[in-house]
């Protein structure tokens, strides 16, 4: 992945005409430029570090639970990021997640192999129509995008449970080894290869497509991209469609890794979604960041957990870290932007 | 006026009664808010006659109290153009701390649970006002950090366990001779206090101005982040008071107590007319959005739907209200 592809704001990449400078000038500079890119991949390896510093028999086990835990997490931050960046957020992406979930298991439980992947493909088409459903609302009711997606986060989180009551269903064994079993060696977990491919699949295309552009401009500046011919109102309905997208393999990401449907499960990762987005250098102010920074968060906030049981400490002070880091990242980043204000 | 000539329906018919009335209704707002509470109201008694009683009405504030003094910090942060969704918590919070403390006394046990609308209050002031964070990314930060000190915290205390005190159960449940319910009582002094603030007092000019344009504000002269300071701590103190009428009222403080009450507290807001942008609205408007919510949840419960259809229709009304509001002043 090359700095950019997944460079932090449209205009910037464009305006990145070849210079005469040093290659060291410009590595700096684009290290500048683009922090996650170059902060989130150190601070995962550090992280890692860490964790096979305190647990030194840290094995493709390990390593496997990481991947799988990391997998619904990961899609979550995907589909925050696509809504954030083109300057809206989506608080009901957790329970989106839900409804994919708790339907990818109440159908799939005793089919085969081959109807589970058509029923997959249901579900991923079910999940974009939810995002339609909520981009249609933002974009026709006019009310903030917080305040629609905090209600209808409400109103799916009652749909998953009207579709399962109690956590149960079930799928496949094939079609959970996409998800929670390895490939050639057991240091490859498939949840790895299924997060590259699909975030590859929808992401990259759609970065470099005229509509992904378009994204990054009406978060940047909407008015101004509206002035340039962008259709604002269709622009964000179409993010709304890639976040539900990405919000249904998120579930199925869920089914494959618990095994199960569970209604309720799904509440939990609208919040740490957002949280790896922050983490990730995604601006929440719109028009900045990549994929790659709020992905790699998302195996941070999981190894943080997993540290904390290897520590003997315990594990529920994951969503205190969690939060704490939220806070202090946005913190720094507030006393940064001020102390060079007033230089 | 402009504003008035701009709609199509006064333009339509000029000189017209009616479009006069469209006209008015639009800068009187709370007289349509008055008016569907009382078509909701009426709704219920349709269906289900014999409904609407004294109790049924008393229940219904003692209902919406605390969501009205909860929404009252969320409408002082929302007039300057944020949003607090760490309120949640912080209520829960302070629920469960003021029910671990309960042995050393009502009035210690009550300051630890404001304790805590101060201390997240005062970090979300710091990151909001101080070092100019997003309300929206700071106070879910702050919300995620109180939840997971909250699990902590109750499993270190499991053998005690959370008891509420028998004044908070009075508080949160009980009714003064049998009609007014005891947490107006709470509720009436803080709501009374908050709009003469809003209306009277030079702060509460402050609050309309920076949500209004707060960069002009600051060149102004005004001490912006000292308002909001304020205004995010009020906040806290307010979510944490609630927190203890909810608990007095359901009489068991557990870990997801007042996560019901997140939703509610920014629809109440938005129904009751104050813009998320900031500038434009006032707490009448919320007390009467926090009374439609409380009459629809009982429409709703009389209903006797089950859970999953009740939120669903719960979540549609409150998102076709906030659309027919922004529309209305849009």
């Amino acid at each position: 992945m090359n700095a950019p592809a997944e460079s932090g704001s449209a205009a910037m990449s464009l305006a990145a005409a070849p210079s005469s400078k040093s290659w060291g000038a410009q590595f700096r500079r684009a290290m500048r430029r683009h922090p996650s890119l170059f902060g989130m991949p150190a601070l995962l390896i550090a992280s890692l570090a860490l964790t096979v510093l305190i647990h030194p028999q840290f094995s493709d086990f390990d390593l496997q639970s990481l991947a799988m835990g990391a997998l619904p997490l990961a899609f979550a931050a995907a589909a925050q990021t696509v809504v954030v960046i083109s300057g809206g957020i989506d608080l009901s992406i957790g329970s989106a997640m839900a409804v994919a979930n708790v339907l990818a298991a109440s159908m799939m439980e005793g089919r085969g192999f081959g109807e589970s992947l058509a029923l997959a493909v249901l579900v991923l088409t079910i999940g974009a129509v939810i995002g339609a459903v909520n981009g249609l609302l933002v974009v026709l009711s006019r009310v903030p995008d917080v305040i629609a997606t905090l209600t209808t986060g409400s109103i799916w989180g009652g749909v998953a449970l009207l579709i399962l009551e109690k956590p149960g269903g079930g799928a496949p064994q094939e079609f959970l080894n996409l998800g929670a079993g390895t490939l050639f060696t057991t240091w490859l977990p498939t949840a790895l290869i299924l997060l590259a491919v699909s975030v590859s699949a929808i992401w990259l295309p759609l970065r470099r497509s005229k509509l992904g552009l378009q994204f990054y401009a009406i978060g940047s500046d909407r008015i101004a991209a509206f002035r340039s011919g962008v259709n604002v109102e269709r622009t964000r309905f179409a993010a709304y469609i890639f976040s539900g997208l990405f919000s249904a393999v998120g579930g199925l990401g869920l089914t494959m890794t618990t095994g199960i449907g569970a209604p309720l499960a799904g509440v939990y990762y609208t919040l740490s979604g957002l949280a790896a987005v922050v983490v990730g250098g995604v601006s929440l102010a719109g028009g900045r960041g990549g994929m790659v920074g709020p992905i790699l968060a998302a195996f941070v906030l999981t190894l943080i957990p997993t540290d904390l049981i290897f520590l003997n400490i315990d594990p529920n002070f994951g969503q205190v870290i969690q939060g704490v880091l939220i806070v202090a990242i946005v913190m720094i980043g507030g006393f940064v932007t001020l102390a060079r204000a007033q230089k | 006026m402009t504003d008035q000539a701009k709609t199509g329906l006064s333009r339509a018919v000029p000189g017209f009664a009616g479009g006069r009335i469209i006209a008015r209704l639009r800068t009187h707002t709370i007289i349509v808010l008055i008016l569907l509470l009382a078509v909701f109201v009426a709704g219920i008694e349709a269906a289900r006659p014999g409904t609407v009683t004294r109790t049924w009405l008393s229940n219904m504030v003692l209902f919406a109290a605390p969501l009205g003094i909860m929404a009252g910090g969320q409408t002082l942060v929302m007039l300057t153009g944020g949003i607090d969704l760490s309120v949640a918590s912080v209520a829960t919070a302070s629920a469960y701390l003021m029910g671990t403390h309960s042995t050393l006394g009502g009035v210690i046990a009550v300051l630890y649970g404001l304790s805590v609308g101060l201390s997240v209050g005062l970090i979300n002031g710091v990151g909001i006002a101080l070092l100019r964070v997003q309300p929206l990314v700071m106070t879910l930060g702050t919300g995620l950090m109180t939840e997971g000190m909250l699990v902590v915290y109750s499993q270190k205390v499991m053998a005690e366990g959370p008891h509420v005190p028998q004044f908070i159960e009075d508080l949160g449940a009980g009714k003064y001779l049998g009609v007014v319910p005891n947490d107006l009582f709470l509720w009436a002094p803080i709501a009374v206090l908050i709009i003469f603030v809003l209306r009277r007092t030079g702060y509460g000019r402050l609050l309309y101005a920076i949500g209004d344009n707060s960069e002009a504000c600051h060149l102004s002269g005004i001490r912006v982040w000292r308002v909001l300071f304020v205004n995010y701590v009020v906040c806290g103190l307010l979510a944490a008071a609630a927190g203890l009428v909810i608990v007095g009222g359901v009489d068991a403080a557990d870990l997801s107590l007042a996560d019901i009450y997140l939703l509610p507290s920014v629809a109440a807001v938005i129904i009751g007319g104050t813009s998320i942008f900031g500038g434009r609205g006032g707490y009448s408007g919320t007390i009467v959005g926090a009374l439609i919510l409380t009459v629809l949840n009982s429409i709703l419960t009389l209903l006797d739907a089950p859970e999953p259809i009740r939120q669903i229709l719960y979540g549609v009304i409150i998102l076709l209200l906030a659309a027919a509001y922004t529309r209305l002043t849009g």
